[in-house]
C-alpha cells in the first residue's frame, strides 16, 4: 500500500498522530489507563496456584536454591489475599506465610512456624525488605493494586518483537524503597515485559526482565522466568516458575490462620 | 663534544631558552590528565593478599565503605525529642547521598519485639516530637543495653549517637565518587547544625578518609609549595646575593615541576597522598644543580672572568658532578619502586624522572636564561672560608677524640634502630588539624574507632549457619573476642537470633539463648527477614547460601604488631575450638597493618640494590674500590642514626618512613662526592698529606655543601609541615637524615680519611676527580 499510495500512507499516519492530540489524554492518565487495562486483562482468575524455584547469585558467583509454593484467592474490592509454602531449604520445610493485601493500610500478615509449633502474626510496615534474602523485595512479590501509585506516560517504543508502552510508577507508601519505577507493557497483551526500580535517591537499584509467556485457562498470561538484576551490589535472583493452576476452586477457608498450620 | 654544545647553547640563548620553553609547555601539558585518586585502596598493589582477601569478601556480603555522623549535642542527651528528631531527619536524608545503600541509626534501629502472639518489628524512635518522658527514658534503656547499639550507635552513657551511611561506590570513576558524596553529608550536617546549633555533628568513616587524602594534598600544595619557594628564593638570594640567579633558579625549579607533573599526566600517572608531595621534593632537589652552577659562575666572574667564558667553565666543570649527583639521587628514588604500596613507587618514579629534567634545564636553559639577563657580580670577600678553614683546623687537631667519639655517638644511637614499632594507622595519617581526625578521635573517645577485623566464618554446607553447633561457635567466639582486652564491638548475628528467640516466647528473658534446633533458627530468621525494611536486610551479615556469616570486630586503636597479635589470637581460638569451620578474616585496618612490615622488607632488597648501583657509580667517579668502601659509611650511617634518633624519641614507624633510607641514600650521597672527590684531588694531584688534602677538601667543598644542605633540611622541614602526616614524617626524617649526613662528612669522615689513609701520599696521574673541582 504504502508503495502504491505513498500520499495516502503520510495522510493516514498524520490523521494518527492527529488523533492522539484530540484525545487530550494527560500522560498521568494514560499512564493510569494503561496500567488499568493491564489490570483489567488480568482479572477473573479466581485462585491461582505455582511452584517456584528461586535462584540466587552474589557477585562473586554464588548460588543457593530456594523453593516455595504459592497461592493466591482473587479479591474483589480490596488487595489479594495469598499463602507462601516453603519447601526449600530444609530447614524451613512447612514454614508459610499468609498475607491479606491492602490498598490503604498495612497488609495483614501471619507465618506459621513449624519447629514452634505456633502461628505469629507480623505487625510490621515495612515492605521493602529482601523476600528470603533475594533482590525481590516482599514489596515486589506482593499483588499489585492500581491505587498504590500514580503514573505517568513516558512513551511508545519497541522491546524485542513487540511494541512496549512505557510508563512511570510512583509508590504512594512513604516506606516504599524506591522513589519510581517504570514499566515496559507490551501494546498486543498487555503483559510487563521489564521493569526497572529507582532507589530512594532515584538511582537506578534493579531490572526485572520477563522470559517465556505462556497463556492460562485461555486468558491470562503468566512469564515462566523472572530475573531480577541489582545493579548496585551485582547480585541477581532468578524465579522460575511452575505448574500453573487457575480456578481450581480454592475459597477463603484455603486462605486463614487454619490453613496455616495444614499448608505443607 | 660538551664545550660545543654549551657554546652553539650560549651563542644563540632566546632560540635556546624559546625551543626549551616550547618543549616544557608540551610536556606540561599533559597536567590536565593528572586526577588525585581519593581512596585509600592506592596503597595496596592488587597483588596485596590482604587488599585480595578483603575484596573477596564485599563480594560476598556488601562493601563496608560508610559515612558516619557523630552526634553530640553540646547537653550531652542524646533522648530529647528535638536531639531525635535530629538523628531521623539525618536518617532520611542520609539516603539522598550518592551510593547509599543502607542507613543505620538509633531512630531506625529495627526494635523487635512481642505483643501476645505478635511480633513487631518497629522503628526503636518513629515520632520523636510526641515521646514524653517515660517514652524516651525506655528506648534509651532499649537502645545502650542492646549489644548490636551499644558502642556502635550509641554511646554507652547515651551522649553521643552515629548515623552510618552505607555506601557502595561503583569505583568507576573514584574522581568523581568521593566528592560527590563528601559534599552531599556535609551538606546534610551544615543543614542539621543550622537547625540545631546545639549539636556539634562531625564526620568520620572510610569515605571521609578517602577525601581527607585529596583535601590534604589540595591543601598543602595551596601552603606548603608557595612557602617551600619562598624558602628557596631567600636562600638563594641572601647566601649567593643575586637577583639574576635567584630569578633563573626559580624558574628552572617551576619549570622542571610543569614539566615533570607534565609527563606524569601523559605517562598516566594518578596523584596521590604520597605522590603528590613530589612537587616539594622535586623543588627541593632542583635547587642544589642551580646553586653548584651558580656559585662556579659567580667565583669565575669575581676572579675577572668575562660571564660567557664563565658560564662555558661553570657548565665544564659542573658536568659530571651535577649528573653524578642527579644520577644517584635518581637512583635512590627509582629504588622506591621495590615497594608494595604503589603510591610510594609513583613518588620515586617521578621525583627520578624530575631530578634528571631539572638535570637537563639546569645545563640548558638556565644558563642561557642567565646569558640574558643582566648579571652583577659585586667584588666581595668570602667570610665562610675563613669559618670553614676553622672549621678543619678544629677538625685536625682533634682527631684523636673526635674519631673513637664519633664512632662511639654513631653506634650508641644506631642501636636505638630497634625501638622503633611498626604503626600504620590510616587514621594517624592525617594530623590533628585534618577535620576527619578530629570526628574520628572524638569517636574513638566516646564510642569506638575504626580499626576493625572482618571474620567470614564458612559452615561448609548450604543453611549451615543456622545449625546449633555453629551458633554456639559464633556465640562463643563471640563472647570470648568481647572480653579481649581491645575489644570494643563484636557484631555477630547470634545477637539476632538469641533476641527473636526471646520475641518469639512473649519476650521471656530466659528465652535469650540460642534455640536448640536448626529449624527454629531457620525460621525465626525467615520471618524476621520478611520484617524488615528496605536497606536494612541481613545480607551484610550472611551469604546468600546461608552458609557462612560475617562477624565484624571493632578495636581500639592499636599498634601494627598489636592487630596482628589479635588476628593471630582470633586464628588460634578457631585452631583450637573450631578447626571444622573456615575461616577468613580481612578488613582495611588489617591491610595496613601488614602493609608496614611487607613494605619495609620489600624496600630493604630496594635500598640494597640503590647501594650497590650507586657504590659502582661511586666506585667508577672516585676511581678507587678502597674509597668506593670508605664512602659506604658516610652513606650508610646516616640513615642508620637518624632511624636511632627516632626510636627515641617518636618510635612509630609508618609507610612513609619505611622509603626513607632509600630516598636519603641518594641525596647523601652527594655530599661524600664532592668531600671525597676534593680530597682525592688533592692526595693525588696536588700530593698533599691526608690533613692538608682535609683541609683543601674543606676550604673548596664546605661551603657548598653546607649551603645545599640548608636548603634541602628547610625543603624538607617545609614537608614536615604537611597535615598529611605519612608525608609529614617522611619530610622530618629527611631533614634528619641529610643534617646527619653533613654532621658527618664534616666531623666523621676526615678524621677517618686521616686514620686509614695516613701512611703514604697517593701519586697519581688520574684527573678524575678534577672533573668534580669547584666552588667556592
Amino acid at each position: 500500500m504504502s508503495l502504491k499510495y505513498p500520499l495516502l500512507a503520510i495522510t493516514l499516519t498524520s490523521l494518527s498522530i492527529t488523533s492522539t492530540f484530540t484525545l487530550a489524554e494527560t500522560a498521568e492518565e494514560k499512564g493510569r489507563n494503561i496500567m488499568i487495562e493491564m489490570d483489567k486483562r488480568d482479572t477473573g482468575w479466581q485462585d491461582m496456584q505455582a511452584g517456584m524455584q528461586m535462584i540466587l547469585r552474589n557477585a562473586q558467583g554464588e548460588e543457593s536454591v530456594r523453593e516455595i509454593r504459592m497461592k493466591s484467592l482473587e479479591q474483589e474490592n480490596d488487595g489479594d489475599k495469598s499463602l507462601t509454602i516453603f519447601d526449600e531449604p530444609k530447614d524451613v520445610k512447612g514454614t508459610a506465610f499468609l498475607s491479606f493485601s491492602h490498598v490503604d493500610k498495612d497488609d495483614d500478615q501471619w507465618l506459621y512456624l513449624p519447629a514452634l509449633g505456633r502461628v505469629k502474626r507480623i505487625s510490621s510496615s515495612n515492605k521493602s525488605g529482601p523476600f528470603m534474602g533475594s533482590e525481590f523485595s516482599y514489596e515486589d512479590m506482593g499483588s499489585f493494586e492500581i491505587d498504590k501509585y500514580s503514573y505517568n506516560f513516558i512513551k511508545e517504543e519497541p522491546c524485542g518483537n513487540l511494541t512496549c508502552l512505557v510508563v512511570e510508577s510512583f509508590p504512594k507508601d512513604k516506606k516504599s524503597g524506591y522513589t519510581r519505577r517504570i514499566s515496559w507493557v507490551d501494546n498486543s497483551e498487555y503483559r510487563m515485559q521489564k521493569l526497572d526500580f529507582y532507589d530512594r535517591k532515584n538511582s537506578l537499584l534493579k531490572t526485572l526482565s520477563f522470559e517465556g509467556y505462556q497463556q492460562y485457562a485461555g486468558q491470562f498470561w503468566r512469564a515462566d522466568k523472572l530475573k531480577m538484576q541489582n545493579h548496585q551490589n551485582g547480585k541477581s535472583t532468578e524465579l522460575v516458575w511452575s505448574g500453573y493452576q487457575f480456578k481450581s476452586g480454592l475459597d477463603d477457608a484455603d486462605f486463614n490462620k487454619n490453613a496455616l498450620k495444614r499448608a505443607r | 663534544m660538551s664545550e660545543r654544545f654549551f657554546k652553539t647553547l650560549l651563542h644563540r640563548p632566546l632560540l635556546t631558552v624559546l625551543a626549551m620553553l616550547a618543549l616544557i609547555v608540551f610536556a606540561a601539558m599533559g597536567a590536565q590528565k593528572l586526577v588525585f585518586k581519593s581512596d585509600y585502596r592506592v596503597f595496596f598493589g592488587p597483588e596485596n593478599p590482604q587488599l585480595q582477601a578483603f575484596e573477596a569478601m564485599q563480594k560476598v556480603y556488601t562493601k563496608s565503605d560508610n559515612v558516619a555522623f557523630v552526634i553530640a549535642p553540646k547537653d550531652q542527651v542524646i533522648f530529647s525529642p528535638d536531639h531525635l528528631a535530629a538523628i531521623q531527619k539525618i536518617t532520611t536524608e542520609s539516603w539522598q547521598v550518592p551510593y547509599s545503600t543502607r542507613v543505620d541509626s538509633v531512630t531506625n534501629y529495627q526494635y523487635s519485639h512481642a505483643e501476645e502472639d505478635d511480633l513487631l518489628v518497629e522503628d526503636l524512635v518513629s515520632d520523636p516530637q510526641s515521646m514524653d518522658a517515660a517514652e524516651l527514658q525506655a528506648a534509651l534503656k532499649i537502645a545502650v543495653e542492646d549489644p548490636l547499639l551499644q558502642k556502635r550507635l550509641i554511646s554507652p552513657s547515651a551522649h553521643v549517637a552515629v548515623v552510618n551511611v552505607t555506601l557502595q561506590l561503583p569505583g568507576v570513576n573514584p574522581v568523581e565518587e568521593v566528592p560527590a558524596v563528601a559534599s552531599k553529608v556535609r551538606a546534610i550536617r551544615d543543614q542539621i547544625v543550622a537547625e540545631h546549633p546545639d549539636l556539634d555533628v562531625m564526620l568520620s568513616g572510610v569515605v571521609m578518609m578517602n577525601t581527607s587524602f585529596a583535601e590534604a594534598s589540595i591543601n598543602d600544595s595551596s601552603t606548603l609549595v608557595p612557602l617551600m619557594f619562598l624558602v628557596v628564593a631567600v636562600t638563594i638570594g641572601l647566601m649567593l646575593r643575586t637577583v639574576t640567579g635567584t630569578i633563573s633558579s626559580v624558574v628552572i625549579i617551576l619549570t622542571t615541576i610543569a614539566a615533570t607533573m607534565g609527563l606524569a599526566g601523559w605517562m598516566g600517572f594518578y596523584l596521590t597522598g604520597p605522590s603528590a608531595a613530589a612537587p616539594t621534593v622535586i623543588l627541593t632537589l632542583a635547587v642544589a644543580d642551580c646553586i653548584h652552577i651558580l656559585a662556579t659562575l659567580f667565583y669565575e666572574m669575581r676572579h675577572g672572568v668575562e660571564k660567557r667564558k664563565a658560564l662555558l667553565d661553570s657548565l665544564k666543570i659542573n658536568l659530571q658532578p651535577v649528573f653524578l649527583t642527579s644520577a644517584t639521587t635518581a637512583i635512590g628514588f627509582l629504588a622506591m619502586n621495590f615497594s608494595d604500596s604503589p603510591p610510594f613507587r609513583d613518588l620515586g618514579n617521578m621525583v627520578a624522572m624530575g631530578v634528571m629534567i631539572a638535570f637537563v634545564l639546569s645545563i640548558t636553559l638556565f644558563p642561557a636564561l642567565l646569558m640574558l639577563l643582566p648579571l652583577q657580580v659585586k667584588q666581595k670577600q668570602e667570610e665562610d672560608s675563613d669559618m670553614m678553614l676553622a672549621l678543619s683546623g678544629f677538625v685536625i687537631r682533634n682527631r684523636r677524640i673526635l674519631l673513637p667519639a664519633m664512632t662511639a655517638i654513631l653506634i650508641v644511637i644506631s642501636l636505638f634502630v630497634p625501638r622503633n614499632e611498626l604503626n600504620d594507622d590510616s587514621v594517624k595519617y592525617f594530623d590533628q588539624r585534618v577535620e576527619f581526625r578530629q570526628a574520628t578521635d572524638f569517636m574513638q573517645d566516646n564510642l569506638s574507632g575504626m580499626a576493625t577485623i572482618e571474620l567470614s566464618l564458612d559452615s561448609g554446607v548450604s543453611s549451615g549457619i543456622n545449625s546449633p553447633e555453629f551458633l554456639q561457635t559464633v556465640e562463643d567466639f563471640s563472647n570470648w573476642l568481647r572480653t579481649q582486652p581491645e575489644t570494643e564491638h563484636v557484631n555477630t548475628i547470634t545477637d539476632i537470633i538469641k533476641r527473636l528467640n526471646k520475641n518469639m516466647h512473649g519476650d521471656d528473658p530466659s528465652y535469650y539463648k540460642l534455640p536448640d534446633s536448626q529449624e527454629l533458627a531457620a525460621q525465626y530468621l525467615l520471618l524476621y527477614e520478611m520484617s524488615l525494611p528496605y536497606g536494612l536486610d541481613l545480607n551484610n551479615q550472611l551469604n546468600v547460601d546461608k552458609s557462612s556469616t560475617r562477624i565484624i570486630g571493632t578495636f581500639k586503636n592499636l599498634t601494627n604488631n598489636e592487630q596482628i597479635d589479635v588476628e593471630n589470637r582470633i586464628a588460634a581460638w578457631f585452631a583450637q575450638h573450631a578447626p571444622q569451620y573456615q575461616l577468613t578474616m580481612a578488613s582495611p585496618t588489617l591491610m595496613f597493618a601488614h602493609i608496614g612490615q611487607r613494605n619495609i622488607i620489600s624496600m630493604v632488597s630496594g635500598t640494597l640494590v640503590a647501594l650497590l648501583l650507586i657504590s659502582l657509580l661511586l666506585g667508577f667517579a672516585l676511581r678507587s674500590v678502597r674509597f668506593g668502601l670508605i664512602s659506604l659509611l658516610p652513606n650508610l650511617l646516616p640513615a642508620g642514626v637518624a632511624f636511632g634518633i627516632w626510636g627515641l624519641s617518636v618510635g612509630q614507624i609508618g609507610l612513609g618512613l619505611s622509603v626513607v633510607a632509600s630516598m636519603t641514600l641518594g641525596i647523601v650521597v652527594d655530599d661524600t662526592v664532592h668531600f671525597l672527590s676534593k680530597y682525592l684531588y688533592a692526595r693525588r694531584n696536588r700530593n698533599a698529606t691526608s690533613e692538608q688534602a682535609v683541609q683543601y677538601a674543606f676550604g673548596s667543598v664546605g661551603r657548598a655543601l653546607w649551603v645545599t644542605t640548608f636548603v634541602l633540611v628547610c625543603g624538607f622541614m617545609v614537608l614536615a609541615q604537611s597535615t598529611f602526616k605519612v608525608n609529614a614524617e617522611m619530610g622530618l626524617m629527611t631533614a634528619i637524615t641529610i643534617l646527619i649526613a653533613l654532621i658527618v662528612d664534616f666531623l666523621f669522615l676526615p678524621p677517618l680519611l686521616m686514620k686509614l689513609d695516613n701512611e703514604k701520599n697517593i701519586t697519581s696521574t688520574d684527573h678524575s676527580a678534577q672533573g668534580a673541582a669547584h666552588v667556592s
